[in-house]
């Protein structure tokens, strides 16, 4: 016995368990014990369910011997505590839903459990999904599994950070300007972000609802792609989820990209980017024309708009969707004798920093005599930067970059300085503004041993031509076979 | 244009200029973004809500086309452009039953724009007063306050409410009213909405403001005034007479109209401050992310227009042309769609010759309604539909008026019992024994026992005293209990009496 249950592939537990060498209660044990192990160090999850997964890992075998064949049954995996699950806290990382239980489950969630997923617990996550480290969580931040002393990236840290440890086999996240790729890249796994659309945001907590999406956090590509297989698709319940049918993204994992036009943008590659980040996306982007692929470059002339139009759109936004935190029906209430105190200290309690300040930009972007000089004009230069990719994507398949400039910074090393953590999103706010879909795939190490991601990106519902490239990459080289060097402490 | 002056003229005229804002909850199943049903009245406090209209963390809107296609329907009436794009947008503001914070509505793009509707004028004239929008949005919860403590019911939340707003084309509280009349009576008759002011279902909202004829010829306005809080129409001329009257005199005094919202205090009959310009709202709006931008193709606006029913100005105008119906009966009785197909299938009846639709008509707002008033709940003519009495048998009845079966006054009293019991008139006749008399022989018979009873009078008109003829014909009512046809008892009283 080589391999420890957690340390498999979705794919070879599958296997596994269709063989009848282990059962889903065993593997599911498998990842509690690791949880237990592990989770001291790394803090990845908010809420450890393991009584229900226990639950539903034995349900899964109950099904498997009856027969059933469903594409995740008992998978054990981690859902960011943005995503509503009927009966299990739900926090966003914040005091305002400390104790809050949702009646209901998202939709994506509940595909996942239809198809038998196995729920171990609710990842941590930046206060909701505000921040590119974790760190803004109100509980406590998660840390790097490569390097206990830096950030996983964010927002979906606790995701990212928990299949690292292999604490999940795989996790749900959501992007809104990078916060599943980020943390992928940082924590050496698979991201995959969506296009705008493909998957409901039923039951995802809003922060950017016009970006907002959920996504993958994988071992490998062929895990993320199933687990999109399964969630994607349109949902009554989200009149932005796209009507177009939903492909098994496994058959897109062909390996060969031969003949494929990969473009690169002159305005990832500039300075400020880590050398050895630069220097281990130009050797993948080698590795992919050895496969076949062709390179060409491509300009998206609007990156450097993306940023500023981010922080008004998202944050317009988030200033609406968060009014609801009230403290009236759910959530943290100060108990005050009037409605205005009451409002005044449950959220001026319940909020975190980042949060009041992002509510506080959206409002003034919104307001009147502010609205055409902002939020107007975010629109307008979101429009340009679309426009971008749309040309782009005339001439090349998909467009390489690197995920982040940097790899993993330390814990508190820019929690006081906001520009500087804005800044890691720089090259993956774009496509969500774009709302197209990408895909972060580990191709190195510095020399700190800090994981390196790849972005590749692609049009709205180009999830397959993605996927294909990040496969291909990916089979052609050994890095998703390095974990994360954690001790394991008796 | 009729224009309300203060006729003094030694001083300033003024002219009152009011823009109408209505909010009328539209008929639907379904609340305007969830599948909550929307029959909130009397339910137990939040037993119609979800995570939809609760708004929980993570729940989206989902819009309601049932609605969207009333709003279309509504704005077509009102002979106003669809928008081929419409968009929702978020307006922010916080308020306790106020649940996501913002109320999702439209701003720019609504469904519906650039309209009018005709009003009459006492002069018997018409006016356009111009529709500047028709857009569609959702309701707020209730607040009930009770015993020091606040209660939020959430039932009303997301019910569908469509926001008519006019130009400000209304110049007199006569104009407010007759335009608000001639808007419930259109939505009621497109069945959008039930338009009932005191359960909710219909709020007014005038935005009032005077201004000097200087002003006007300059294309300036006054000053404006919105009050709330309205439960009938007649409180909104009231409001409107009240405030016109409230800023002439601060303006004759020297001194300016603020910008604020006032309340209408029904008891003491005048407008009280509710919220002052400082606490003016910025309601930062924005397009609804959750939402993409509705599409209403051409080919949907036309099979909308072709489910348009005749509209009340347009029914009216026939029961005038080609029934010869007075302008007053034909209001009352196009006013009202069940009205209205009471009356129509009473007239296929009854024939729509000799004037018969009028005097039909007024039987129907004379005896008909007097009885549906004292009958039912308030003055809502649309109780009508839940009568005992048909169309047809009301025609009947009529006919037996014609036919001198009846004399009008029995008929009266059949149409009672009608009503009570909702038997043919026929039968109703036949067993009280109420067909009239026209049988000579028994009105003969008649006289000629009065006669024997009455000789001194009878003596006294042969001498002469010619008035005592109307103490005879009432004798002969009497004696024939008012079955007698009075023409025929007149003309035999008249032979008989000469001796």
């Amino acid at each position: 016995m080589s391999k420890a249950l957690y340390e498999l592939t979705i794919h070879e537990a599958l296997e596994g368990m269709r063989r009848k060498e282990f059962s889903a209660v065993e593997l599911t044990r498998s990842l509690l014990e690791r949880i237990e192990q592990v989770e001291d160090q790394v803090k990845a999850y908010l809420t450890v369910t393991a009584d229900l997964a226990l639950e539903q890992a034995a349900a899964a075998d109950t099904r498997r011997r009856a027969g059933e064949e469903a594409p995740l049954l008992g998978i054990p995996m981690g859902i960011k505590d943005v995503l509503c699950t009927a009966g299990v806290r739900t926090t966003c990382g914040s005091r305002i839903l400390e104790n809050f239980i949702p009646p209901y489950t998202a939709t994506a969630v509940q595909r996942l459990l239809d198809a038998g997923m196995v729920l171990l617990g609710k990842t941590n996550t930046d206060e909701f999904a505000m921040g590119s480290s974790t760190e803004n969580s109100a509980y406590f931040p998660t840390r790097n599994p490569w390097a206990l002393d830096r950030v996983p990236g964010g927002s979906s840290g606790g995701s990212a950070a928990a299949v690292a440890a292999q604490e999940a086999m795989a996790a749900l996240g959501t992007d809104t300007g990078g916060s599943v790729r980020l943390p992928a890249s940082y924590c050496g796994v698979v991201g995959l972000k969506p296009s705008y659309g493909r998957v409901s945001r039923y039951g995802l907590v809003a922060y950017g609802s016009s970006l907002d999406q959920i996504g993958v956090l994988a071992k490998d590509v062929r895990d993320a792609a199933l687990v999109l297989t399964v969630m994607a698709g349109h949902d009554p319940h989200d009149s932005t989820s796209m009507p177009a049918p939903t492909p098994d993204y496994r058959a897109a994992l062909t390996g060969d990209v031969r003949g494929l036009r990969i473009g690169l943008p002159e305005e990832y590659f500039i300075v400020g980017v880590q050398p050895e980040v630069e220097a281990a996306v130009r050797r993948a982007i080698d590795a992919l024309v050895d496969l076949g692929a062709e390179v060409r470059p491509v300009s998206l002339p609007n990156t450097d708009q993306a940023l500023p139009v981010y922080y008004l759109v998202a944050t317009a936004e988030a200033s609406a969707n968060l009014a609801r935190f009230d403290g009236v029906r759910y959530g943290y209430s100060a108990g005050a004798d009037s409605i205005l105190e009451n409002y005044r200290l449950s959220r001026g309690r319940g909020f975190g920093a980042e949060v009041k300040r992002r509510i506080m930009l959206g409002t003034y972007a919104l307001s009147a005599g502010y609205y055409d000089a902002y939020y107007l004009k975010a629109q307008q230069v979101r429009t340009l930067i679309k426009q971008d990719f749309e040309r782009a994507f005339e001439q090349v398949d998909v467009i390489a970059s690197p995920v982040a400039p940097t790899t993993a910074f330390r814990l508190g090393e820019k929690t006081d300085d906001p520009l500087a953590m804005y800044l890691s999103d720089v090259f993956t706010i774009t496509l969500n503004l774009a709302g197209m879909c990408g895909v972060s795939v580990p191709c190195g190490f510095d020399r700190q041993g800090l994981p390196i991601g790849l972005q590749i990106m692609g049009p709205h519902l180009g999830e397959e031509i993605v996927l294909r490239v990040a496969h291909a990459y990916e089979q052609a080289t050994d890095w998703r076979r390095r974990q994360a060097p954690l001790s394991i402490e008796a | 244009m009729s224009m309300t002056t203060v006729a003094r003229p030694e001083e300033t005229t003024f002219e009152l200029v009011v823009g109408m804002e209505v909010h009328a909850q539209v008929l639907t199943q379904s609340k305007m973004f969830c599948r909550c049903a929307t029959d909130y009245q009397g339910a137990p406090p939040n037993t119609r809500t979800c995570p939809v209209c609760l708004a929980l963390p993570g729940a989206l809107p989902v819009i309601n086309r049932a609605a969207v296609e009333a709003t279309i329907r509504t704005g077509l009436a009102l002979n106003c452009r669809i928008n081929e794009t419409a968009v929702f947008a978020r307006k922010n503001y916080t308020y306790p039953d106020l649940p996501k914070g913002y109320q999702i509505s439209q701003y720019e793009l609504p469904l519906c724009a650039d309209g009018y509707l005709e009003i009459d004028l006492e002069d018997g004239s018409t006016k356009r007063v111009r529709i500047r929008r028709v857009h569609l949005e959702e309701d707020t919860g209730r607040s009930v306050h009770e015993g020091g403590y606040s209660y939020i019911d959430l039932n009303r939340a997301g019910v569908p409410l469509m926001e008519i707003v006019t130009e400000a084309d209304i110049h007199s509280p006569e104009e407010a009213y007759a335009y608000l009349t001639r808007l419930r009576a259109t939505l009621r008759a497109l069945g959008v909405s039930s338009g009932d002011m005191e359960k909710g279902a219909l709020r007014c909202e005038p935005n009032i403001s005077v201004r000097t004829l200087e002003q006007k010829a300059r294309g300036e306005y006054g000053v404006k005034v919105e009050v709330k809080n309205l439960n009938s129409f007649r409180s909104v001329r009231n409001a409107i007479a009240y405030e016109m009257e409230r800023q002439i005199a601060i303006l004759r005094a020297g001194g300016s109209v603020e910008q604020v919202n006032m309340g209408w205090d029904e008891e003491r009959q005048c407008t009280v401050l509710q919220r002052g310009k400082e606490d003016a709202h910025d309601y930062r709006y924005f397009p609804e992310p959750d939402l993409p931008p509705l599409r209403i193709p051409r080919e949907e606006v036309e099979r909308l227009a072709a489910t348009l029913p005749e509209l009340p100005a347009a029914k009216r105008n026939r029961y005038e042309q080609a029934w010869g119906l007075r302008r007053t009966e034909a209001n009352i009785l196009s006013g009202e769609a069940a009205v209205a197909r009471f009356f129509e299938e009473a007239v296929a009846a009854y024939g729509e010759s000799d004037g018969k639709p009028q005097r039909l008509a007024t039987w129907m707002t004379g005896e008909l309604f007097r009885l549906l008033y004292a009958d039912g709940e308030g003055q809502d003519l649309r109780q009508i539909a839940s009568i005992k009495i048909r169309p047809t048998q009301f025609a009947a009845l009529l006919k037996l008026v014609d036919d001198k079966v009846i004399n009008p006054n029995t008929g009266k009293k059949v149409l009672e019992i009608m009503y009570v019991t909702g038997e043919d008139p026929q039968v109703i006749v036949e067993r009280e024994g109420l067909a009239m008399v026209s049988d000579v022989s028994a009105i003969d018979e008649a006289i000629a026992a009065i006669f024997a009873a009455n000789p001194t009078e009878l003596a006294r008109y042969r001498a002469g005293e010619e008035k005592l003829f109307g103490f005879f014909m009432g004798q002969v009512m009497r004696a024939t209990k008012g079955k007698a046809d009075p023409a025929a008892a007149k003309e035999r009283l008249l032979q008989l009496i000469r001796g």
